[in-house]
């Protein structure tokens, strides 16, 4: 097993350099000046020039550059955010908790409804629930979802006026974060409907961040059940006269969960790249907005920090998957 | 919804006996066909859309701004689908967003196709030090959300179509580059490709002619896969204001400014999104299809 992490971990390391590459290069080969999108100023004399190129650091060989970099960003130093002049590591900080909530329960919505309608659909195969289900599966799949979230605000905000247009809050509560979650520091701040008010605002979000890993978790649940379903100690269960719901529930689930937690974890990546739409449409103050913003800003800095960092959590998130998956399937072990 | 009644294995022969035997199992899916229909509609409306348009996609009519559909009581029998907010007939301009549409998705997934088997080829043949760094740089373009890349790449080269369409395809690429490399490694020790070598083929014809027919099963669903992805990234990154620029009629770029009317006039927003959808829809159906008739593992299930 510590060979398996080991062996993952060793593959890791070019791809952690590349993107540390990728992140430093990304800044050099903006249109333009990169000493001055780095500055954030224009129009500069030459002295100011100098000062800066040297402030930055490019009066040195490009190695020396990285090196740096490399350095600065190993003791959490970023940078500091061209448009709000705070170090980036404080401002992801704050954002970030944001970000984590909503994912979570995105995916905690697309797990629940998912499972179960991939279950329900591969013990009903071939009938009309089966077809509608899974009809309805490629619909979510095929979701632009900045639309969705737009017409579920039209029909749900606009129009029965239930669920609020945008925020994680109503402005009348103020408290300060404590988890960063705030569904958690709603009720720990103890103020009166803070918490409801923090459900209602996240119901939307969430449904639109999640459709997309609803539709594929329950179309893999599916499949994965039918081809469980179709092994012989399922078919041995039956024989020995098993009821249907015990050899569904016990025999054939565990088995078919095993490539659909897999499927769960690589959706880390669908969910980041779905929180920077979401996040934009339902004005949610998380990482993905925060990019979003910062590109319209030319906040470089922030842009630079964000895709190094993003791409590490996810990077991250996947050596976990790999490993949990090792851990529940020995044959992985061995390869 | 792909799997129906039991499948007849057909034997036929004859100059389109593949192509048949193709066309049995594929239409064995009513989606499938479905999502074909609709697929050739769209490339037909895309064709002859300066014929089929009621109006110029850019032409404002100022007096009419925010027109309701036709079939509203405010509506104008003119504007079918209504105005956006400068007065532009929205049937119209849906109508040339097709062309934008399939164009992104078909240009995409050339480039990724093209390059993805390329680098595959290469990699999976050759193995050694050029397959380590190729599958390396696959990888680290895979660690990055596809979206989030394809937003940091239109910043560095600019907004625009075309920017958007090659970042697009360089998010896709890897995964043509994996699969091409793996179904080559497969093949390359088989008895057919050693045959070829000895009867004197260089590399070049067995990378081509030899190996690369024997993996396009695969390579062709995915296209499909990516046909939809292009054209769902493209209109994500003209809502975000970085893919096709105004006033372009690319539907995505449609719903940039839409969400201040989404009070207002709700039809604004909802027609170009459900071009999107359906469009996305009937080419996941097609691939849905074209996996089961290709995929012989799958076939029976």
């Amino acid at each position: 097993m510590l060979r398996y992490i080991l062996n993952k971990l060793a593959l890791i390391v070019p791809t952690l350099i590349g993107i540390t590459i990728c992140a430093f290069g990304f800044v050099r080969l903006l249109p333009g000046d990169p000493i001055l999108a780095l500055a954030g100023e224009h129009g500069v004399t030459p002295e100011r020039y100098e000062q800066l190129k040297v402030q930055f650091g490019f009066d040195r060989p490009i190695w020396e550059q990285y090196g740096h970099y490399i350095w600065d960003a190993l003791h959490g130093d970023f940078g500091v955010s061209i448009s709000t002049h705070r170090p980036v590591v404080t401002e992801f900080l704050a954002l970030f908790p944001a970000t984590v909530e909503l994912s979570l329960c995105a995916i905690i919505f697309a797990i629940l409804l998912g499972i179960p309608a991939g279950i329900f659909a591969a013990t009903r195969r071939g009938t009309v629930v089966d077809q509608g289900l899974m009809g309805t599966a490629l619909v979510g799949y095929s979701m632009p979802i900045f639309w969705w979230g737009l017409l579920l605000i039209i029909f749900f905000s606009g129009y029965l006026h239930w669920t609020p247009v945008s925020g994680r809050i109503d402005v009348q509560y103020f408290f300060k974060p404590v988890t960063g979650f705030m569904l958690i520091d709603s009720l720990l701040s103890g103020q009166k409907g803070a918490f409801h008010s923090v459900v209602m605002h996240l119901i939307l979000p969430t449904i639109v961040l999640g459709t997309i890993p609803l539709a594929v978790i329950a179309r893999q649940t599916r499949s994965a059940m039918l081809e469980v379903m179709g092994e012989d100690y399922v078919r041995t269960a039956r024989a020995k006269g098993l009821k249907a719901r015990r050899v569904i529930g016990l025999h054939a689930l565990r088995n078919a969960l095993i490539p659909v937690v897999t499927t769960i974890g690589l959706q880390v990546g669908v969910l980041l790249a779905g929180a920077i739409l979401t996040e934009s449409i339902f004005a949610w103050p998380g990482i993905g907005k925060w990019m979003v913003d910062s590109i319209y800003k030319r906040d470089y800095v922030v842009v630079q920090a964000g895709l190094l960092l993003i791409a590490l959590i996810v990077m991250g998130v996947n050596l976990l998957v790999d490993v949990l998956y090792a851990v529940v399937n020995p044959r992985i072990r061995v390869q | 919804m792909t799997d129906t009644t039991e499948i007849v294995p057909v034997v036929s022969t004859g100059r389109f006996a593949g192509l048949r035997e193709f066309w049995h199992y594929f239409s064995q899916s009513r989606g499938a066909v479905l999502g074909l229909v609709v697929f050739i509609l769209l490339i037909l409306v895309a064709l002859f859309a300066p014929w089929i348009a009621p109006h110029d996609p850019t032409e404002q009519y100022k007096q009419f701004f925010l027109a309701p559909p036709a079939w509203d009581p405010g509506g104008n029998p003119q504007f079918l689908l209504g105005t956006d907010p400068v007065g532009r007939d929205i049937l119209s301009r849906l109508i040339h967003g097709a062309r934008f549409s399939l164009l992104i998705g078909a240009m995409v997934v050339v480039l990724s196709v093209v390059g993805g088997i390329v680098l595959g080829l290469v990699a999976g043949y050759f193995r050694g030090w050029v397959d380590v760094v190729i599958m390396r740089v696959m990888d680290l373009i895979l660690a990055f959300p596809p979206l989030l890349l394809a937003l940091v790449l239109v910043t560095v080269l600019g907004p625009g179509l075309v920017n958007a369409m090659l970042a697009i395809a360089l998010t896709l690429q890897p995964y043509f580059a994996r699969l091409v490399r793996g179904s080559v490694m497969a093949e390359r020790n088989r008895e057919y490709v050693t045959s070829a070598r000895l009867a004197g083929a260089g590399h070049f014809r067995l990378m081509l002619v030899t190996i690369l027919p024997n993996c396009l099963a695969p390579i062709i669903v995915q296209a499909t896969l990516s046909f939809s992805d292009a054209i769902l990234n493209a209109a994500a990154l003209g809502f975000l204001g970085l893919g096709a620029q105004p006033p372009t009629p690319e539907w995505g770029t449609m719903l940039a400014n839409a969400r201040e009317f989404i009070q207002r006039a709700p039809w604004v927003v909802t027609f170009p999104g459900l071009c999107i959808l359906v469009t996305v829809l009937a080419i996941n159906l097609i691939g849905d299809g074209l996996r089961d008739a290709l995929d012989p593992k799958l076939k029976r299930s």
